[in-house]
């Protein structure tokens, strides 16, 4: 992928949003008066990177098992209160089970939700925009509205038909968080590729003679790159919460699996004596996503600076 | 205008439509829909009963005919848990969940629109970064997990307020802040954008070079006018309400529809199922297309489009 650097006077003045007060916290360099370049949001990434290497390597890192119930040892709260264990750092469940080895394993189906979705039906909106907005005409017309349609109706509605009707599984809750994401990008790709098409070397591969499908390929795809790679950026956390909001409802990957939505819908019954179960998964999402959202932000201002309406 | 509104009417027509049929395919295509429509212990009568009903021996297409048919008339099956019909089931749970969506829409507006001027006014200063922390924080903590913090914070450790069921005023702050606060991120970031763009027109400046008040010029030039790309998301907001109230409810055990929705999902109550997205697409359906033709109505060159 050619990631170009776009000059920072290119950088539309006007259309800013709002920048949280403790991003300059977050991030290493400067203070208030130099915010011309986007600072490289070290925290966030350092969060994610611990994120992702806690989901690949979760059964070496895992103190224990997620999923073997220990009955002597439930509901014991985090080690530095009163009561924990040294070998439960964050406490166990009413099954006995560590609620860290479980957040470590969560991590792996939060991630690979997120990755196999995000290629899906990000893969999908692709294809979409850009035979959409290329080919344009009657496929547009109906492409476009099939987008509007998928807009007004609520994916989770679905994805929860989806799990009744197929059963509970990973198949599952990628085909319907995947129905979630494809209009939008279909949608964005589409406004790109109306512009690209109005541009020189467009028409200069026409008139060599190049195929629709040759042009769509090697001279409209490449350039779409960026946009879609931001897209997918700011997209993990609307799939992680979704994830996390099916696995709650009792919609994703069946238990015993451990997952963080799953965690939160088992802990809450019991919030008033072990509240760890419950919430520490939720502080792992909100983190996650946080983080994700704010790399995804520079990222955009990075390759993309005319996304910032989104 | 008239042609407008039967255009919209049209659209609204196909993607129900598109929907039964997602509906019913969906519910034929996996194995045995006599499994998915009837209790577990059912008996060999009921099965054919069923059979009969529904015309199962028949063509897939005439099955079709006899669903739409049926549930034009208003009968889309008998939940399975409850032992009624699942459209009644819909409509006694549904007054539970209209009465708390105005509320969070109120607790979206009251909270966001004000926060969302003050920090077009204060731009890139300490308000605007606060607002702008609320905006990303609120995309990034699940409601659901929200409201199992509010209940933790205020239910168990304070005991200030109930978590859970339908009761008095007490019972609905929890509630209604949970489905409410992903609005009020929503409601300041529109608000901000349209007021900074306001704000930089023409006729604001005529007002300032007038020597009115810059009171007068905020909240009455430019509000009023950044206040229109901000109802215009009623529509879509509302939408988010109603799929919001699935896990808000879930979690507060408030008898709404959205919980309703939870229960046919975790009892695999299909048919109730069938008919709580039917009837929810018909809902949000009818919001958006009343909400397009307001804005129509206010607005000429949209119905002119």
């Amino acid at each position: 992928m050619a990631v170009v650097d776009r000059p920072q006077s290119a950088l539309p003045a006007a259309a800013d949003t709002p920048r949280p007060f403790w991003r300059s916290l977050l991030t290493l360099r400067g203070g208030a008066g130099v915010r011309r370049t986007a600072r490289v949001p070290w925290i966030p990434i350092v969060i994610i990177s611990v994120i992702v290497v806690m989901a690949v390597f979760a059964p070496l890192l895992a103190p224990h098992s997620p999923i073997d119930q220990t009955l002597r040892d439930k509901m014991l709260p985090p080690a530095w209160m009163d009561g924990g264990k040294a070998k439960y750092l964050l406490g166990t469940d009413h099954f006995g089970r560590d609620i860290l080895s479980r957040l470590i394993h969560g991590a792996r189906v939060s991630l690979l939700v997120a990755l196999l979705a995000l290629t899906a039906g990000g893969g999908v909106g692709l294809l979409i925009g850009i035979v959409s907005g290329y080919v344009g005409g009657k496929v547009d017309a109906v492409l476009m509205r099939l987008v509007d349609a998928a807009f007004t109706f609520p994916a989770i509605l679905f994805a929860l038909l989806l799990a009744v009707t197929m059963g509970q599984g990973l198949g599952t809750l990628v085909i319907a968080i995947s129905l979630l994401l494809w209009a939008s990008f279909a949608r964005v790709i589409r406004g790109e590729v109306l512009a690209l098409r109005q541009r020189d070397f467009v028409a200069l591969a026409k008139v060599r003679g190049c195929s629709t499908l040759r042009i769509m390929l090697t001279h409209i795809l490449p350039n779409v790159l960026n946009t879609f790679m931001v897209l997918v950026t700011l997209n993990i956390g609307v799939v992680i919460i979704a994830e996390a909001s099916l696995s709650f409802l009792g919609a994703g990957i069946p238990p015993p699996t451990p997952t963080w939505g799953l965690m939160i819908s088992e802990g809450r019954g019991r919030i008033a004596e072990a509240w760890w179960v419950a919430l520490i998964p939720g502080i792992a999402i909100t983190l996650l996503v946080l983080s994700v959202n704010l790399f995804g932000d520079w990222l955009r201002d990075r390759l993309d600076p005319r996304l910032r309406q989104l | 205008m008239k042609r407008y509104i039967a255009r919209r009417l049209m659209q609204g027509a196909i993607l129900l439509v598109m929907v039964a049929m997602i509906v019913f395919f969906l519910g034929r295509l996996t194995g045995n829909p006599v499994d998915l429509m009837l209790p577990e212990d059912a008996t060999a009568e009921d099965r054919e009963a069923m059979i009969k009903t529904l015309g199962l021996d028949g063509s897939v297409l005439d099955q079709f005919v006899i669903f739409v048919t049926n549930a034009v008339q208003g009968d889309l099956g008998r939940s399975i848990r409850m032992k009624q019909p699942a459209v009644e089931a819909f409509f006694d749970r549904l007054p539970n969940t209209l009465i708390i969506i105005p509320w969070a829409l109120l607790l979206g507006m009251v909270a966001g629109i004000p926060l969302g001027v003050m920090a077009a006014l204060n731009r890139g200063g300490l308000l605007d970064r606060f607002a702008g922390t609320v905006a990303v924080l609120g995309v990034a903590m699940p409601s659901f997990w929200l409201g199992v913090l509010l209940i933790f914070v205020f239910s168990v450790e304070l005991g200030w307020l109930p978590s859970s069921r339908m009761g008095g005023p007490d019972h609905y702050v929890l509630p209604v802040i949970t489905l409410g606060t992903f609005l009020v991120a929503g409601f300041m970031r529109i608000t901000r954008s349209a007021m900074l763009e306001v704000m930089e027109s023409e006729f604001v400046k005529l007002a300032r070079i007038k020597g009115l008040a810059e009171t007068t010029v905020i909240w009455k030039h430019c509000l009023r006018n950044a206040l229109i790309p901000v109802l215009t998301l009623w529509g879509v907001f509302v939408g988010n309400l109603i799929t919001g109230a699935i896990v808000t409810e879930t979690v507060f055990a408030w008898p709404g529809i959205g919980r309703l929705t939870y229960e046919a999902v975790i009892y695999r109550d299909f048919p109730l199922l069938q008919a709580v997205i039917i009837l929810k697409s018909i809902l949000i359906l009818t919001i958006n297309l009343g909400v397009d033709i307001l804005y129509a109505y206010v607005d000429p060159r949209i119905r002119l489009a």
